[in-house]
């Protein structure tokens, strides 16, 4: 079954993250953090499970689009009142919601922020 | 064979099957709602051909084919193309099937299973493992039919929508999981969510039910000295129902009721079973907690309550479980034992005022220590904190036995 993994994390935690802008890269202040994502990484890979995935770009870099009445509103950023943000998902495949919930308190995230696990619905036909 | 005699035979069937004719109806698709829904089929059916053709030699297997049939049926109508599959595949080798699995053990970890709303999970075992209906249910756990319906309906949702595993957790996982099982259990027998630890719950509700729970999981696992250890607990506690009111059906307190009133054949049982949980070398809260009952329960031969040794239980308990119940009654065992002072320490240390055993026992610990018009004071507020009419006569009935300041 696949299920998607869905990382919320603290605010300051998006402070510290690399960007991900290749050469341009500002680099990491929390070293630290970055390897322990490299290593989660790592194991979701090496134990076959992992499918897709991306981090994501700080919240700050958000922009929410709605259309109402035909009017489009653009506006900047998600929730800025909410302390926990999006900041990445993984799409893992695994036997059952234990097995997920297992890769879910191995990341980074779960320590000090939370994660959502949530299955992937079937690929329309077969539902 | 008469119609009256058919239903009877699929009552019994019903009783001692419902739940294991679930669990295998629903192992491999973890739909639990169509399992029921196909088992009800199956019963409507047994009730018309069983009066004709006599009550097969096995209804068990009979009822199975019957379902299974029905969830065919529904599979190939909705046209969901994998659980027709896994259907077809079941109906393809079942018909032979002489020995029915019993997986009752995975579906009650299923439905105590931590991404399941702990409100939910007793309910849920009530209705997949017994067969109980969302009204018999609500009633017990004061809530309306819809809502418990409602609820119940969710449940199932997630649990064939998200993935939750159709087993019993491994050795690492399991003394946690059972440890969730175990406690919706003894919430049923509790029916009330508060006042569970009190072990007096105010009607009959579900506790016949609770004790059935017990003993399934006591047979499925037999190593279990926690399973044991709830199921002497609610036995103790059963034990006393017949003396709880009086002749007026009014409340009578643990240390006043008549102990000739009390179920020896209950009690025996509740002490053996027990013992042998005790023998696995592996104590556990609800060990501890039926090893106070069991305290309590030897004042039918010994004419007096051990207050010290009650005192060391629910200090040891308290170290396991430091629940608000657990502490509150260990202050009261406190004050019993001689020491009221001592008590209202303790009861100072717990936080939560609106808790109506705190008041119960604070009210006594002051009466021990002359304090009466403080006690008064704490009777009232006791009394309307409960919901229970006969206990709140009594404890209104004990501010006049008070004397005056």
């Amino acid at each position: 079954m696949e299920y998607m993994l869905i990382f919320r994390e603290d605010q300051s935690n998006f402070g510290n993250r690399r960007n991900a802008g290749g050469e341009n890269a500002e680099w990491d202040r929390d070293p630290a953090r970055w390897d322990a994502w490299m290593a989660y990484i790592g194991a979701l890979r090496g134990s076959g499970v992992m499918r897709s995935g991306n981090g994501l770009q700080p919240p700050h870099t958000a922009t929410v689009v709605r259309v109402r009445d035909g009017a489009r509103e653009v506006q900047d950023g998600p929730y800025a009142d909410t302390k926990e943000q999006l900041g990445g998902y993984f799409i893992i495949d695994v036997p059952d919601l234990d097995q997920a919930l297992e890769w879910a308190a191995r990341s980074p995230a779960a320590v000090d922020g939370s994660v959502e696990v949530r299955p992937v619905m079937p690929p329309f036909g077969h539902g | 064979m008469t119609a009256g005699e058919a239903r009877r035979a699929a009552e019994r069937a019903a009783r001692q099957s419902y739940g294991k004719l679930v669990a295998i109806l629903s192992a491999r698709t973890r739909d639990v709602a169509a399992a029921e829904d196909a088992l009800a089929d199956a019963f409507r059916s047994a009730l018309q051909t069983w009066p004709e053709r006599g009550v097969p030699d096995r209804p068990e297997a009979w009822l199975i084919t019957a379902a299974r049939r029905s969830l065919g049926h529904v599979a190939r109508h909705a046209r969901v193309v994998d659980a027709g599959q896994a259907m077809l595949e079941m109906l393809a080798h079942d018909d032979e099937m002489v020995e029915i699995p019993d997986q009752r053990l995975a579906l009650l970890f299923i439905c105590a299973h931590p991404a399941i709303d702990r409100a939910v999970q007793a309910p849920l075992m009530l209705q997949t493992v017994l067969g109980l209906d969302a009204q018999r249910i609500a009633a017990c756990f004061l809530t309306s039919p819809a809502a418990m319906g409602q609820r119940l309906v969710r449940a199932k949702a997630k649990i064939r929508d998200a993935g939750i595993a159709f087993a019993v957790p491994d050795r690492d996982a399991l003394p946690a999981r059972l440890d969730a099982v175990l406690s919706a259990i003894y919430a049923a027998y509790g029916t009330g969510w508060e006042d569970v630890h009190d072990a007096e719950p105010r009607g009959k509700g579900l506790a016949e039910e609770a004790l059935w729970l017990a003993r399934v999981v006591v047979g499925l696992l037999p190593a279990s000295a926690e399973a044991r250890g709830l199921l002497a607990l609610m036995l103790h506690c059963e034990a006393r129902r017949p003396a709880r009111r009086d002749g007026e059906g009014c409340f009578v307190p643990l240390d006043r009721q008549d102990p000739s009133r009390w179920r020896a054949d209950m009690i025996a049982e509740a002490e053996a079973i027990l013992a042998s949980a005790g023998r696995m070398g592996r104590p556990g809260r609800f060990q501890i907690e039926a090893a106070i009952q069991s305290v309590h329960a030897a004042r039918a031969r010994t004419g007096a309550t051990n207050w010290p040794a009650l005192v060391a239980l629910y200090d040891h308990l308290a170290e396991l479980a430091p629940a608000v119940g657990v502490l509150v009654a260990r202050a009261a065992a406190t004050a019993a034992a001689g020491d009221p002072a001592a008590a209202i320490v303790q009861l100072d240390g717990i936080g939560d005022r609106r808790y109506q055993p705190w008041w119960a026992a604070r009210a006594r610990a002051l009466t021990l220590l002359g304090r009466h018009p403080e006690a008064a004071e704490a009777f009232a507020t006791a009394a309307g904190l409960t919901e229970d009419a006969a206990v709140r006569a009594y404890l209104l009935a004990q501010i006049s036995v008070s004397p005056p300041a």
